[in-house]
């Protein structure tokens, strides 16, 4: 009989997989063979490990040592050092950048201290592709105890007790909306997950299904248990491969096992599941316009109610859940709802899986206890602001969230608070912007994407969220005038209040925040013309100092567009109409003499 | 039926459980302005994206504005329809709706007729406070329909007509976001569509996005080109109509003075589609007869029902839809068409004109029309047998332009021989009155007994499908009804699951039939005034002295002069058709 001494946890998210780790992998297998260690080691592929700063992770097990930014040159050391002479390749631990001192166990980085990894529970530790591994860790035990022990009402009223919200970004009772759908009567209903992440650098559900998709099976099989339904659909953008061939091997295992299919675990209880492919359009995140992607039609949301809980994909009773949603079913089931309760704040309950991402040290995927604040988020888990520049703003909720400032550092996360600052919790992106970023830009940026995003069906975000943007783009252009400031916070509201779906009612977020924190700067683009960051391009003005300028005659030799004209051995003159503001005289000068104003 | 009280503008208000603010409104007095919004009331003909935003209200204690047409009323609602919230926003849309469309009212072909306009004239808008980019496109030209979608503000009502009710699917949503236009698929041409151009996106549109194919500036060549000879033709449905355009109550009957008006702008010969109705069922009705005789016969090869082919959209509609069914229809000619081959080859060739110099103009409640008469099957070398096909807003133009003051015109009769016509013609203009006007003339003919009650009404109403029994001294007839393609299709479908009972099916493509064609004056989703149309030409059908086709005398001359008998050889050739399978070739580039 074989003894496996070691494991080898090869990170096989999507971050990882991009920086070679399938190379990793291949490597370490070799080796190990060639080595002839193949009874003793075993390397394993996992989901992400959320620290894809750092990436690619290599965790050996039992000892937790956690390497980081691992290549594919390294793993012969790793192999000969760590397994074979029992010494840690210290060159490849982490490093606390405060101390300098090498951190070898996972649970000591100030990236995870803080973290409570629930959704997330299994990615990083298991291998995703087999089932095995998923039930060693409890998994499918929460199926197994509702089917046999528990009424569909005694296991809903076990999620309503939990206070689990919607992870989505809606935030709706999770609990009260699967009692809505089961009391539906319905000939036929439908479990649907909505793995539709649209946010741009959001990728939890992604790495839920690509670390662990056998929770989202379970907790989609137990939906159906509680709604009545024996139908599963999983909304998944075509994107996401990996994802999509880690669900169909979880999937095909499951029906091997029983435990999807007909009579699950010998009960009358039977359930499937289909996977069905989104085209990338961020608005099928909204569960109306997703189901009607589902059912061939054109991806566009329709006016709630009805609810999908009451007539959803092909007009029957369905429940929409998002992938967090679902990954915190079966923990809840095999902890209590008690347990989970007690984590997170009054309102909301349980733990948020975060995408940091943006000008901060440790961008990665991470899960926090609800109630946290941004200032433990952005300082202790993402390692503080990148290159020691000053934090200027965090914009949560993905591209129609809000952006926060300084002052809401210390707000405890959850969604009422981020709502009642004037963001939102969405489902999870969470983009940190430093002094370098114009405010008048940021609101650029989000409004660039829900325009091209906007389905177009309703008037005021097609036509609103434009006339928004070009507002915006007038102003950075250094063309905007005090009542464009008024007409963009008029038109922001009417595109709040007025728009069909929760794409336009949130479009304008980043615009109206961004006035209510930075209106200064708006300020200054519209009176002074200026751009304090830097950031707007038309408002930059390369300038000569005369008394620097010794007429070498380099600059104007350089300048694609023969801006700069003077004599040899003069002091030089840029032609402001002519610049393009491209920086090439500046990149030249060897005597200081162009200055940015 | 459970009632909901609420509130609304401070009115205590009572509605059905299920209504939306927008009904609830309107039973107190109070009319919330909609864009998108389109009904025709009691023929379940309904448009409510809740897309265009322009009807949104407050309601207390909801978080953001409500749309009016699709927000169902709930127990204790209280709702402002003009807060200060309610008017900025409503406001503000409209400009935003103006500020992606073109200012080009002065030219614009739907310019007076035009929702946009009243709404933006409304609510009061004297300049769009947003400049920048347009949304534009290719404009698309096709036989009878011109697509200027730079002016489409995603009403979608052309998309639910064209879907829903027609079930043709030549248009729909394209492109997202700003750029987002109702189009046929991949932005093609309508002609490489499955478009049968019944007209009914056109007859929805609220602004000019989707107008008629113009031939008035042809047919004022034509009139004034002294070598031509210039005659008209006037569809049934027309007279029930044109008035409107001169500030007529809807369903006033101007037969007279639409032929008055027709003189007067020169044409030479005003004569009657009617004329040609009665000659449709002179032949139409006699292939129903032949093939009933036959099927009762024992004979196998027949087919049975026999569907009505009057309609040029219907007939698009199964080239494109029913290619195996190619033999079911008729074979009859519409009306317009054998009106053409009579007035170029019997008429012309009686008056000693070359069918190149006898212009035929008709004048059709309908677009498809005009498509219909530039078919090559309806060519003799190049020479199309109805030469122009303008509609009822065409000339309604037409008359305006020539200072003609249509109140005061007498009223004039039509000119013969091609000008008489039987009450049985006039009613082809209604849905069902195709398939009454074939059993007034079958049912003499079959039983070779006098009809003592010439109108069926068990034929005539709104309903979407109809079916009677009619008694053909003891042979029991079945015949089946629909108006609009959507209820076409699903008698067709019927028909090749072998579930049809029917011997005679008339269908219309045109929900109302001809009275709600395409190229009508525009109901702006006032059904009423459909109903007024059709109750016009049912009294006008009761006023005429004779009321079966076979009784008209210039029918009978005609035969005995000319055409000899009803399917004759003469007929064959002139007034039967044959159909094209369709159903390859759409979106296939040239």
């Amino acid at each position: 009989m074989t003894q496996i001494k070691y494991h080898m946890l090869v990170c096989g998210g999507t971050g990882c997989h991009a920086s070679q780790s399938d190379q990793i992998l291949k490597v370490f297998q070799e080796q190990i063979i060639a080595h002839g260690l193949d009874t003793e080691v075993q390397v394993i592929k996992t989901g992400c490990f959320g620290f894809c700063e750092k990436g690619p992770i290599v965790k050996m097990m039992p000892d937790n040592t956690f390497y980081t930014q691992v290549t594919p040159a390294d793993c012969s050391e790793i192999l000969e050092e760590h397994i074979i002479k029992g010494r840690r390749v210290n060159r490849l631990l982490y490093e606390n950048p405060e101390t300098g001192e090498k951190v070898s166990d996972s649970k000591h980085m100030g990236f995870y201290k803080k973290q409570i990894r629930i959704a997330l529970r299994n990615c990083g530790f298991i291998n995703p592709e087999n089932i095995d591994e998923y039930i060693a860790r409890d998994g499918y035990m929460a199926l197994g105890k509702v089917l046999t022990e528990l009424t569909p009402e005694a296991t809903i009223e076990i999620i309503k007790k939990s206070g689990l919200r919607g992870r989505g970004g809606g935030g709706f009772p999770t609990g009260l909306k699967w009692e809505i759908t089961r009391a539906v009567k319905a000939d036929q209903k439908y479990v649907v997950c909505n793995a539709d992440e649209g946010d741009p650098g959001a990728f939890m559900d992604r790495s839920v299904l690509e670390g662990d998709p056998h929770t989202v099976l379970e907790a989609m099989a137990i939906n159906g248990y509680c709604t009545g339904a024996d139908k599963g659909l999983i909304y998944i953008r075509a994107e996401y491969p990996l994802a999509v061939e880690r669900l169909k091997i979880a999937m095909k295992q499951a029906q091997e096992y029983g435990l999807l299919g007909k009579n699950i675990l010998g009960t009358d209880f039977s359930f499937d599941i289909d996977i069905r492919y989104g085209a990338g359009a961020f608005v099928c995140g909204e569960e109306t316009a997703l189901i009607h992607s589902m059912e061939g039609l054109r991806g566009e949301p329709t006016v709630k109610p009805p609810f999908p809980s009451e007539s959803g994909y092909m007009g029957k009773p369905s429940n929409v859940n998002n992938v967090e949603t679902y990954a915190n079913i079966p923990v809840i089931l095999n902890k209590g709802a008690a347990w989970f309760a007690a984590i997170g704040t009054e309102k909301s309950k349980g733990t948020k899986v975060f995408a940091l991402a943006g000008k901060i040290n440790n961008v990665g995927l991470i899960e926090v206890p609800m109630g946290i604040t941004l200032r433990e988020v952005i300082y202790e888990i993402g390692g503080g602001i990148k290159g020691g520049k000053k934090f200027k703003s965090v914009q949560t909720g993905g591209p129609s969230g809000g952006c926060l400032t300084e002052r809401h550092l210390d707000t405890p996360i959850d969604y009422d608070n981020l709502l009642a600052a004037g963001s939102m919790m969405g489902s999870g992106g969470m983009i940190v912007m430093d002094e370098d970023d114009c405010a008048v830009g940021m609101a650029k940026f989000y409004l660039d994407f829900t325009v091209e995003e906007s389905c177009g069906k309703c008037s005021p975000c097609r036509i609103g969220n434009k006339r928004l943007y070009e507002i915006l783009e007038k102003i950075t252009q250094g063309n905007g005038t005090i009542e464009d400031l008024d007409k963009l916070r008029n038109l922001s509201h009417v595109i709040k209040d007025t728009s069909l779906c929760g794409l336009g009612q949130t479009s304008p977020n980043p615009v109206l925040s961004t006035l209510d924190n930075f209106y200064d700067e708006y300020l200054e683009h519209v009176t002074s013309k200026k751009c304090r960051a830097g950031n707007c391009k038309s408002l930059m003005q390369y300038m000569i100092i005369s008394e620097n300028c010794i007429g070498c005659t380099l600059c104007a030799r350089n300048c694609p567009v023969n801006a700069i004209t003077g004599e040899r051995k003069q002091p030089h003159l840029i032609d402001q109409d002519k610049c393009i503001k491209c920086g090439a005289c500046m990149e030249k000068c060897k005597f200081n003499a162009i200055f940015i104003n | 039926m459970e009632m909901v009280k609420l509130t609304i503008d401070g009115k205590a208000v009572e509605v059905e459980k299920n209504t939306t603010i927008l009904m609830a409104a309107r039973t107190a007095g109070i009319e919330i302005p909609t864009l998108c919004y389109f009904q025709l009331k009691d023929m379940e003909i309904e448009n409510r994206p809740g897309g265009c935003r322009i009807c949104v209200v407050e309601v207390s204690g909801r978080r953001n504005l409500a749309p009016a047409c699709t927000t169902t009323v709930t127990p204790g609602m209280v709702v402002n329809t003009h807060s200060i919230r309610v008017l900025n926003a409503r406001r503000t849309v409209l400009e935003l709706i103006l500020s992606d469309h073109p200012a080009e009212c002065l030219t614009c072909a739907k310019s007076g007729n035009c929702e946009l306009q009243d709404m933006a004239q409304k609510l009061g808008v004297r300049e769009i406070p947003f400049q920048g980019a347009q949304s534009t496109y290719r404009k698309d030209t096709s036989p009878a329909i011109i697509r200027d979608v730079d002016k489409c503000i995603m009403c979608r009502r052309c998309e639910m007509m064209c879907n829903e009710v027609q079930t043709v699917g030549a248009l729909s949503a394209v492109n997202r976001g700003f750029m987002a236009v109702v189009a046929p698929a991949f932005e093609m041409n309508l002609e490489k569509s499955p478009c049968t151009y019944c007209g009914q996106c056109v007859s929805v549109c609220p602004t000019g996005a989707l107008t008629e194919v113009d031939h008035s500036r042809n047919v004022i060549n034509a009139l004034a080109d002294p070598t031509k000879t210039v005659v008209v033709q006037t569809a049934p449905a027309v007279r029930a109509a044109l008035g409107e355009e001169f500030g007529l109550a809807p369903g006033t009957l101007v037969t007279g003075k639409m032929v008055a008006a027709l003189r007067r702008l020169g044409f030479n010969y005003v004569f009657d589609t009617d004329f040609a109705a009665d000659l449709t069922i002179m032949e139409e009705g006699s292939e129903l007869l032949d093939r009933l005789t036959r099927h009762l016969n024992g004979d196998k090869n027949v087919k049975l029902p026999i569907l009505t082919s009057c309609c040029p959209g219907w007939v698009n509609f199964f080239e494109h839809n029913f290619p195996e069914m190619l033999d079911i229809p008729s074979t009859a000619k519409s009306p317009q068409q054998m009106f053409g081959p009579i007035a170029k080859e019997y008429f012309g060739k009686k008056l000693g004109i070359d069918r190149r110099n006898l212009i035929v103009v008709s004048i059709m409640p309908c677009l498809a029309k005009k498509y219909e008469c530039q078919r090559e099957e309806f060519k003799v070398n190049g020479d199309p047998d109805v030469n122009y096909s303008i509609s009822t807003r065409e000339l309604a133009h037409l008359i305006k332009q020539a200072n003609i003051d249509f109140a005061s015109l007498p009223e004039e009769d039509f000119d013969n021989p091609l000008g008489e016509s039987t009450g049985a013609g006039v009613i082809f203009g209604n849905t069902g009155g195709v398939i009454e006007a074939a059993c007034r003339t079958a049912y003499e003919l079959y039983t070779g007994k006098k009809l003592e009650k010439v109108e069926f009404n068990e034929l005539r109403g709104m309903e979407n499908i109809r079916h009677a029994t009619i008694d053909f001294n003891g042979l029991p007839i079945n015949i089946g009804i629909a108006h609009g393609l959507g209820n076409a299709r699903k008698l067709l479908e019927d028909i090749q699951a072998g579930k049809s009972h029917f011997h005679a099916i008339e269908i219309m493509a045109c929900p109302g039939g001809c009275i709600g064609g395409g190229g009508q004056p525009y109901h702006h989703g006032d059904s009423s005034i459909l109903k007024a149309r059709a109750a016009a030409i049912y009294r006008e059908d009761a006023g005429k002295p004779i009321r079966k086709s076979h009784e008209n005398p210039f029918i009978i001359e005609l035969y005995k002069e000319f055409l000899e008998k009803p399917l004759g050889e003469k007929s064959h050739h002139l007034l039967h058709t044959h159909y094209f399978d369709k159903s390859a070739g759409v979106f296939v580039e040239e």
